[in-house]
């Protein structure tokens, strides 16, 4: 039961991942990752992240997402003429990749069952996943939380200087 | 082993409300979308499947480069949806954590009311 909704979510992931490199028209290859950010949640709940499947819904399905399709919009994407073909640099990461979870499968027994089930459930579920992590996050991770705000001030501030930057250019011509 | 499953089949369990939304909401806009499909008269014409906008012809592709604003909006948006998502856990522990805890989020709030103001000031908010 449980290998098998493991498989399910892998699967679609695996499946809905190579169709939006392998669709030729950019707003599909958009919506199929939209599917695949669902079923990335539905793995992370069978991981008891809940908070962090909820995330994924939130930002990455409801805010990335969109951002991607701005971007899709902004640039005017037609199928497939802006397409590079960039196959042996793709070999190569791909290569670099697929080794990597070679190695990590063979330095541990391949466990799908105690994978999926986290080491102490009990703890996660008896206090709650929010709380748990709201505990750590505001206590021994404080550093790094305050440091996530000034990256994201950086972000914001980078948008806002290079869409201004547009804008002029665009006035401008 | 074993009682891990069992322990993860319990957990997933409860779920099943949330699977049941999910399949009553696909259900509803397949079915609605097959339903009116199968029970509407069929009498096509060039001029009924082109595109309808408004009653007048449509003239161009309705794929055109959209203004770079709609992108600095959706830029701000994720960022301010991740503040947001910041608050949810700390509200959570808000009891546990005490007043080092408001210290660190006014901080961090803090950082964002720059970040704000600093949009504000630049006139990314605005549309002209």
């Amino acid at each position: 039961m449980a290998n098998l909704i493991f498989f399910y979510f892998a699967g679609i992931i695996v499946l809905t991942a190579t169709l939006v490199v392998a669709l030729r028209n950019p707003v599909y290859s958009a919506l199929s990752l939209l599917v695949m950010f669902f079923h990335v949640a539905g793995l992370y709940v069978t991981l008891h992240a809940e908070f962090l499947a909820a995330i994924q819904i939130i930002i990455y399905a409801g805010a990335i997402l969109v951002l991607y399709l701005f971007v899709v919009m902004l640039l005017n994407l037609k199928r497939e003429e802006r397409f590079h073909q960039q196959t042996l640099t793709a070999a190569l990461l791909g290569l670099v990749l697929f080794g990597e979870a070679v190695l990590l499968l063979a330095s541990r027994p391949l466990r799908l069952s105690s994978m999926s089930a986290s080491s102490e459930p009990n703890v996660a579920s008896a206090v709650g996943n929010t709380e748990s992590i709201g505990e750590l996050l505001y206590s021994t991770y404080l550093f790094p939380f305050e440091v996530a705000s000034l990256i994201l001030l950086v972000a914001m501030i980078g948008a806002v200087i290079l869409s201004k930057k547009g804008l002029l250019e665009s006035k401008s011509s | 082993m074993e009682t891990g499953l069992d322990l993860l089949t319990a957990y997933l369990t409860r779920y099943a409300p949330i699977l049941l939304f999910i399949l009553l909401a696909l259900a509803f806009g397949v079915v609605t979308l097959a339903l009116s499909y199968l029970v509407q008269p069929k009498y096509p014409e060039a001029e009924k499947l082109s595109a309808y906008e408004c009653g007048s012809e449509p003239f161009s592709d309705s794929r055109i480069p959209f203004p770079v604003r709609y992108y600095v909006i959706a830029m701000l948006f994720v960022i301010f949806d991740i503040e947001v998502i910041f608050l949810y856990p700390w509200a959570v522990t808000f009891d546990q954590l005490g007043l080092i805890g408001l210290i660190e989020m006014m901080i961090f709030i803090g950082l964002f009311v720059v970040a704000y103001i600093y949009a504000w000031r630049k006139g990314a908010l605005e549309w002209d």
